[in-house]
Order: structure tokens, then C-alpha cells, then sequence
């Protein structure tokens, strides 16, 4: 996992397995990124994960309620085909907007 | 035809978080004999993760336990249960329903039940408080696409 500031975008590059156990760090350590820095928009980049579960969506959710709280959005992009089905049956499609690539996602 | 052949394989482990990809992995291996189709795949890696998860997460509250993992082939229908014997759920239905979660924090999206339903044909879902939950999943594997010998 790894986490890029660009601009007042929070970049949040996920890792190729992403489940309970590979994220268990990340709502803390994206806390801190938000304490930290002014952030405006998260952006979480999917084009690294092969697998899911419902711990991306919990995660989505999370980090949308946060932004929320904050005034600010977030932003997704390089999730393929399975990552977008997960999202749709879980009707948060409208929590992110959906984007390509990292051009495209991040708030300039 | 050898629909009456059956395997079946056990896996002990620790409600270790890791071990989320470690069943995952497994069961994929095991299904492999079935040629199952990438898509088919997935929603079998994804309905175990929910369901070791849940043992995880709330079965054993992340603390120390034991889940048992059993997995069947039947012809082309694959079995898995996922058993712990942590807290257990009060009240199932409620559960099962879409979003609803336990979690205080709000990082679990409940949906992990949904995710089992939805990935697999049959979803059966045992659980006494104080002793323990088990979750029993089957898929038939290449429903509908006419596989056949070779």
C-alpha cells in the first residue's frame, strides 16, 4: 500500500490482494495522511488489485463518509470489470466517480 | 458421466487474517479440477474470503481460534463449509441482509453475505450464539455451458 499527495489529492494505491488482511492498516494510516495535509479528494487507484472482496467496498464506503464529513469527494480508477460488478451490486457507484486513469480522477 | 465421483479435502487453520488468502488460494487450487471457468474462479475466491473473513472478524473478534475449512467436488458441483466456533450470530436474517454490519467503525460494507448468495447457488448459514457459526456454499460449475468430456 502506498499513499502519494499530489496537489490536494490523496493518492491511495492499493495492493494486488485486497481483502481484511491487506488493509487492516489503512484507515489509520489514511487518517493520519488527512491530519497531516489538506486533502481535498480521494483517490483510490485500483489498476494494481487481481482480487477483491467485500472489504473494498466497506473500504469505499469508509473513505466516502470521511470526505463527506470533510467537504471533499473521492474518486476511483483502473478498476476492472470485476471491481466495477462488486461496486454496482453494491449500489455505491454513486459514492466515487469512476475514472480511467489517474489523469482523469485527480481534482486539479 | 461420473456425477456419483467425489473428493474431498479439510483444511484446519488459525483465525489468522492471513489466512483469508491462504483459504482463498486453497480452495481455488481444489476447484481447479473442475476447469472452472475464470469467472467461476472469482466468485468462489470471493465467497470464501467473505466467509473466513466473517469468522475473523466476527466469529473470533480477532482474537485466536479455529476455523475449519471442508470442501467437496461432486461431479462438477463444488461444496465448501466454513466453520468456527466463536460468538455465533443472534439473529441470522438480520445478517444476511444487505449492508447491515456489526461493525462500529464502519469499514465492513455488509455485504459479505450477499457476496456468498449472489457468487454461489446455495447459501446455508447454521449459528448458535456462544458456540460457533457455519457457513455451507455450493456452485455447479459450467451451469448452462454444455461442458463434456475432453
Amino acid at each position: 500500500m502506498e499513499y502519494e499527495l499530489i496537489g490536494q489529492n490523496l493518492v491511495i494505491h492499493l495492493p494486488e490482494e485486497l481483502d481484511h488482511h491487506s488493509c487492516q492498516t489503512l484507515p489509520q494510516d489514511t487518517e493520519q495522511c488527512l491530519e497531516r495535509y489538506r486533502v481535498t479528494r480521494i483517490v483510490l487507484d485500483f489498476s494494481g488489485v487481481s482480487f477483491m472482496d467485500s472489504t473494498g467496498i466497506g473500504l469505499l464506503l469508509g473513505r466516502y463518509k470521511r470526505m463527506r464529513e470533510l467537504g471533499g469527494d473521492v474518486a476511483l480508477y483502473g478498476a476492472g470489470r470485476r471491481i466495477r460488478k462488486l461496486i454496482r451490486m453494491s449500489g455505491m457507484e454513486k459514492l466515487a466517480q469512476v475514472c480511467e486513469t489517474e489523469a482523469d480522477a485527480l481534482k486539479r | 458421466m461420473r456425477e456419483e465421483q467425489s473428493e474431498k479435502m479439510t483444511l484446519t487453520m488459525e483465525s489468522h487474517s492471513r489466512n483469508e488468502a491462504f483459504a482463498r488460494a486453497v480452495v481455488a487450487a481444489f476447484a481447479a479440477r473442475l476447469d472452472p471457468t475464470l469467472e467461476e474462479l472469482e466468485d468462489i475466491r470471493t465467497a470464501v474470503s467473505e466467509a473466513v473473513t466473517n469468522a475473523v472478524v466476527h466469529g473470533y473478534r480477532e482474537q485466536p481460534g479455529e476455523i475449519r475449512l471442508e470442501a467437496e467436488i461432486q461431479g462438477r458441483t463444488l461444496r465448501l463449509a466454513i466453520q468456527d466456533w466463536g460468538v455465533g450470530i443472534a439473529d441470522v436474517e438480520k445478517a444476511r441482509e444487505p449492508l447491515f454490519t456489526t461493525c462500529p467503525q464502519g469499514e465492513r460494507s455488509g455485504m459479505g453475505f450477499s457476496f456468498m448468495e449472489a457468487f454461489m447457488d446455495r447459501l446455508q448459514v447454521s449459528s448458535f450464539p456462544g458456540k460457533g457459526t457455519r457457513v455451507e456454499m455450493e456452485k455447479r460449475l459450467g451451469a448452462g455451458e454444455g461442458y463434456g468430456e475432453g
